[in-house]
């Protein structure tokens, strides 16, 4: 972790933070976007700061903040929640590789703080995982400085966010800044022309079975758009598409 | 804050952790059939269509009828910023400005 001497006086965490610094215009606007907008969706001011402190995730926050405005079963946003973090999963794979040398606590605690933009800086500086352990401590201050950094901007944006959206009246409609934040990210997920069928049915299965109650609309979408997938996936066109 | 909510914030909390660790919780490989990891790349993208789309084109609970909805224009902006940027630099923080400078004039000046 961050506050271990032997992370934070290394070369490499500095090195972190710096690349850190390069996108840490993005991650102050967006952290303040999303308290603005956890805000002005209704979720009130101690809800939005629990929210930020305990979740430290952008799009599951932006994604759950609507269905706790309209107070969805627990079930629902937890499981909406997670279908949305899954890509974290598939970093974790990836990351397994570099802290099987850690203790549980140790992994646990760090990877709790890889976010999208750690794991892309960190798996660029590191394309290889190394053997040695001079070389694993300098991937792990890396990891804690870069990540440090982001979670320090990420909570005090945020926090400025649901301060001074009490000060904007709600009719302005500064909340749609959270929906415009996961249309970005929505565009940058569509990386394969899959993911782009994806996107199609599930949008489509969320409007179309919208009068179900309970939200859970959103939940027969991703299982729609997966099953989808995965059918279109054996068919000649699916091959070519996945890639 | 009453003990529902304490409880689903608890439980996001929990999912950031389960989920960004998923694969190093345990000591052991966990099994994982191949056509689970082909559908896990899918999800991502379905949850977030699935919240997002009904927040652009749903209104009173049912697909709007009126091309008259600031919502519709501030998205198409945000998505035409983005895609004329081909995702590089701050594409994502783009999207949102772009969007909010076309959404905010029709929904604050004209009312849609």
């Amino acid at each position: 972790m961050f506050f271990d001497p032997a992370n934070f006086r290394h070369p490499a965490f500095r090195e972190g933070m710096t690349d850190t610094l390069k996108v840490s215009p993005g991650i102050w606007a967006w952290g303040l976007m999303t308290g603005v907008a956890m805000v002005q969706a209704g979720l009130g001011t101690e809800v939005s700061v629990w929210m930020t402190l305990l979740v430290y995730g952008g799009s599951a926050q932006l994604a759950a903040t609507p269905l706790l405005a309209v107070g969805a079963p627990v079930w629902v946003v937890l499981a909406t929640a997670f279908c949305v973090n899954l890509r974290f999963a598939v970093f974790s794979l990836h990351l397994r590789g570099y802290l099987m040398a850690w203790p549980r606590w140790q992994r646990l605690s760090i990877g709790y703080l890889v976010a999208d933009l750690n794991y892309v800086q960190f798996v660029q500086r590191h394309p290889q995982a190394a053997k040695d352990p001079a070389g694993q401590r300098a991937e792990m201050a890396y990891l804690c400085g870069n990540c440090f950094l982001s979670w320090l901007g990420w909570q005090v944006a945020s926090l400025a966010g649901i301060f001074l959206a009490s000060q904007v009246p709600m009719e302005w409609g500064l909340g749609f800044a959270g929906v415009l934040a996961l249309v970005g990210i929505l565009c940058s997920l569509t990386q394969t022309r899959l993911r782009a069928v994806s996107l199609v049915v599930s949008g489509a299965a969320a409007v179309a079975a919208f009068a179900m109650p309970l939200r859970l609309n959103i939940l027969v979408a991703i299982a729609a758009a997966i099953a989808v997938c995965l059918l279109v996936e054996q068919t000649a066109w699916g091959k070519k598409a996945a890639a | 804050m009453d003990t529902v909510q304490a409880l689903t914030l608890l439980g996001l909390g929990a999912i950031t952790l389960l989920t960004r660790c998923f694969f190093f919780i345990l000591n052991r490989e966990l099994p994982f059939p191949s056509w689970a990891q082909r559908g896990l790349q899918y999800a991502p993208i379905a949850a977030l269509a699935a919240v997002v789309v009904p927040e652009v084109m749903v209104s009173h609970g049912a697909l709007i009828t009126t091309w008259q909805d600031a919502r519709l224009y501030g998205a198409a902006a945000g998505v035409a910023y983005y895609l004329s940027r081909r995702g590089q630099g701050q594409a994502v923080l783009g999207t949102i400005v772009v969007g909010m400078a076309v959404y905010l004039p029709l929904h604050m000046g004209w009312g849609w």
